[in-house]
């Protein structure tokens, strides 16, 4: 990707210094810096100017740097699909005055990461349309991601101080059929699969109005990393979308290898794709099941988790766990690769597609299951985009965006694969789009496999990066040595900053790290895919009836340990 | 190229809209049904406590203080695991041991299983191979105190038995013997299966 040149609005009309790019050096992708005046109208024309079509607003966070006279930085990462490109915009502002303009009416996206970085940065948007506090409690006080935040303070938060539901009702009048009722889906309900909850305004069983309160699994993942060392910080990713976990530990090891600038060698390389695609089957199977269970077919969900129960038994093989796997490491893997690992890959290709293949016969063309998801909860690909969709998602609105493709990492540009694209927009097309990712990962999968396991090393020999091989360890001083400094010290990586990602399986997984150049993460932010896809829900629902509401959910796979982080 | 601005629902066709691949879908539940009933296939249910998982030998569950010859903890107390516990769950006081060859020993080495997130990075740091892993994953106990386990409980219960280690230090030779075993194992099942054998097998 080219870093130097940055695509070109036309700038000329801002005045001068308001938009300054950073020199590139050290940098992964454009960055400006931008100052809050104008940042408004650049955002706009970003999306709209024919040379930048900026339509996709990836994520937003802030960063606090409290020696700076301008403390807090917000940091915007903006993605073009048309044209494939990245850039990112950092806007300063000063602790007294933390006030941004809203992008929201630019990119719906903005408005959940927009509360996000009120919430846990104190930054405030100027015309949000319900700036309230999103992930910590309603009564909780300070802002827990600035610097000055003692990380282990703790509150006793009561129900005196809940969060207020704010509805976008219409004006009750002739139209309605019934009494206005409002019902309460969650925190702790079967259909919600995870702690989310949903409050819908009801007129008989059409839903009015919805809104949605999230933060029950928040478990403030993002400031602990701060408290970690660099390799600490592993098992906190496993536990974002846990339904793949190993795709989360390579997400987050790649974007620390990039910053380190060291490269895992092949043979690790080999295993993540293949690791990572087994993932994507795994979670594809969870949600469709879980999908499937929630319209009333609960033999699918036996079907579809029975190939899973055996990706979890390779997994745990490799790695002694079967969900929370930790096998990533910076610079590789945890450990080889068990001796038969081959065999147990070959024989989940053969396992797994007849199961999918009988879920397909009950449900595809089957009646009962079309009328519960034909049309339901649609959106067209340019609101999606607009919403900040990625992943299985989108693609079953008709953007055929997926990282793998657009910016092949590891050995995805080496395999012959297929993106799958629909084109309905609704409960059925994600959950068609998922099945046919299963079987393009298991073509990917199978390639691989048949072109062997590479020999050689499976993590870097760096002994600045991985710990040296027990057997040094016990033998030679030296590598006692370094073990020991690796270990108290921990891997110390350079200052700078990178996003890097990955295709999750719910869409784009992001890691943006800063680095001080410490043994600790200055700041990492996750790019969560389903925290903008699940700031739709309440467009998305709004009139259909409550058991389309629960369809909804289940299709759009949202995990709560990734949500909330 | 921009994107899609309407959505294209899927249409049903005539035999959908009659309901027909329904039937298509019965004889995939009676297939199964069958299968199960005459028990023709696996089972994936496992009939927990009676049936057991088998984990592989490298899976991460409680932990084991591995004992020199005269029964004492190999532990020296050198702190590398409490440190790179990322759940700070390793609670270690070290005393000075009567042999001056080995200087340090613990004289409290606690791990507090509520916290323990299982991760292994303590059995990665050890420099002496004094902490490792079971594959012992049923822990339950009645009240909180009891889930600080002690040095007596990490070193007692596991040291016998071969089959119930679980994560720790590879060394590739043996890996591979235990893949062969396996591979044999699983020869055996098949050919059970093919000779019609239908009794249940579980490979873990």
């Amino acid at each position: 990707m080219a870093v130097a040149t940055a695509p070109s609005p036309p700038l000329e009309k801002y005045p001068a210094g308001s938009v300054e790019p950073v020199e590139p050096a050290g940098l992964d992708q454009p960055t400006w810096v931008v100052r809050r005046e104008v940042l408004a109208e650049l955002a706009r024309d970003l999306r709209d100017h024919p040379e930048t079509r900026f339509d996709l607003l990836l994520d937003l966070c802030g960063v606090d740097y409290p020696d700076r006279e301008e403390r807090f930085e917000a940091v915007y990462h903006l993605y073009s699909i048309p044209r494939g490109e990245r850039l990112r915009l950092k806007v300063p502002v000063a602790e007294a005055d933390p006030v941004l303009p809203s992008l929201v009416p630019v990119w719906k996206a903005a408005n959940w990461f927009e509360r996000e970085a009120f919430d846990l940065f104190g930054l405030r948007f100027d015309g949000h349309p319900n700036l309230s506090r999103i992930l910590c409690h309603e009564g909780f006080q300070g802002h827990p991601l600035r610097k000055d935040y003692d990380p282990a303070r703790r509150w006793i938060l009561t129900e005196d101080k809940v969060y207020q539901p704010k509805f976008d009702l219409p004006p009750a009048g002739e139209d309605d059929m019934f009494e206005r009722m409002v019902i309460n889906l969650g925190p702790s309900h079967p259909a919600t699969h995870g702690t989310f909850r949903v409050m819908a305004v009801l007129d008989g069983e059409v839903i009015l109005a919805s809104d949605v309160e999230i933060g029950y699994l928040h478990r403030c993942m993002e400031k602990m990393s701060e408290t970690h060392t660099w390799q600490q910080v592993i098992p906190y990713t496993d536990r974002l979308n846990y339904c793949s976990s190993f795709i989360n530990n390579v997400a987050y090891c790649r974007t620390v290898e990039k910053l380190l600038g060291v490269e895992a060698p092949p043979r690790a390389v080999w295993a993540r794709t293949i690791l990572s695609e087994f993932s994507r089957v795994m979670d594809h199977c969870v949600c469709n099941g879980a999908t499937l269970v929630d319209v009333g077919a609960l033999t699918n969900f036996w079907y579809y988790f029975q190939p899973r129960e055996e990706i979890y038994g390779l997994l745990e093989a490799c790695s002694g766990a079967r969900l929370t796997v930790s096998y990533g490491r910076i610079g590789g893997l945890a450990q080889d690769l068990p001796p038969d690992f081959m065999e147990r890959a070959w024989r989940l290709l053969e396992i797994i597609p007849p199961f999918v293949a009988d879920v397909e016969k009950l449900v595809d063309k089957n009646r009962i299951f079309l009328d519960r998801a034909v049309g339901i909860s649609a959106i067209s690909g340019e609101e999606a985009v607009n919403w900040g969709w990625t992943g299985p998602c989108l693609r079953a609105s008709g953007v055929g965006y997926d990282v793998r493709r657009a910016h092949p990492y590891d050995l995805y540009d080496t395999v012959d694969w297929e993106v799958p694209v629909l084109y309905g927009g609704d409960v059925y097309d994600r959950y068609r789009v998922r099945n046919a990712e299963i079987r393009q990962s298991l073509k990917i999968i199978r390639q691989l496999l048949e072109r062997g396991m590479p020999e050689g090393p499976y993590i870097v020999d760096d002994p600045h990066v991985a710990l040296p091989p027990k057997e040094a360890c016990y033998n030679q001083m030296e590598a006692l040595i370094y073990h020991f400094k690796l270990i108290m010290d921990g891997i110390q990586v350079p200052a700078g900053e990178r996003y890097d990602m990955v295709e999750g399986a719910n869409g784009e997984l992001g890691f943006y790290i800063v680095s001080d150049g410490s043994s600790k993460p200055y700041r990492l932010k996750v790019r969560p895919p389903c925290f903008p896809i699940f700031s739709t829900f309440p467009t998305l629902i709004k009139g259909g009836t409550v058991s389309d509401m629960v369809a909804t959910l289940g299709g759009l796979n949202v995990i709560a340990g990734e949500l909330e982080r | 190229m921009s994107h899609p601005t309407e959505v294209r629902p899927y249409r049903y066709t005539l035999a959908e809209r009659l309901y027909l691949p329904l039937l298509a879908g019965l004889a995939v539940t009676m297939r199964h049904f069958l299968g199960n009933l005459f028990r023709r296939r696996k089972s994936y249910t496992i009939q927990y406590p009676e049936e057991r998982r088998r984990y592989s030998h490298r899976y991460r569950g409680h932990h084991i203080l591995t004992t020199r010859p005269d029964g004492s903890p190999r532990c020296v107390a050198c702190f590398l695991c409490a440190t790179a516990c990322p759940a700070d769950c390793i609670h270690i006081e070290a005393g000075e041991h009567p042999d001056e060859n080995i200087e340090k020993y613990p004289v409290v080495y606690e791990i507090d299983m509520l916290r323990c997130i299982f991760c292994g990075y303590c059995v990665d740091a050890c420099p002496e191979e004094a902490i490792i892993m079971s594959n012992n994953y049923d822990m339950a106990y009645f009240n909180r105190d009891q889930t600080i386990v002690g040095k007596a409980d990490l070193m007692r219960p596991f040291t016998v038995d071969e089959n119930q280690l679980g994560y720790r230090p590879v060394y590739p030779e043996e890996e591979r013997q235990r893949a062969a075993m396996r591979r044999e194992a699983l020869d055996l099942v098949a050919a059970a299966r093919r000779s019609g054998a239908g009794e249940q097998v579980e490979v873990g």
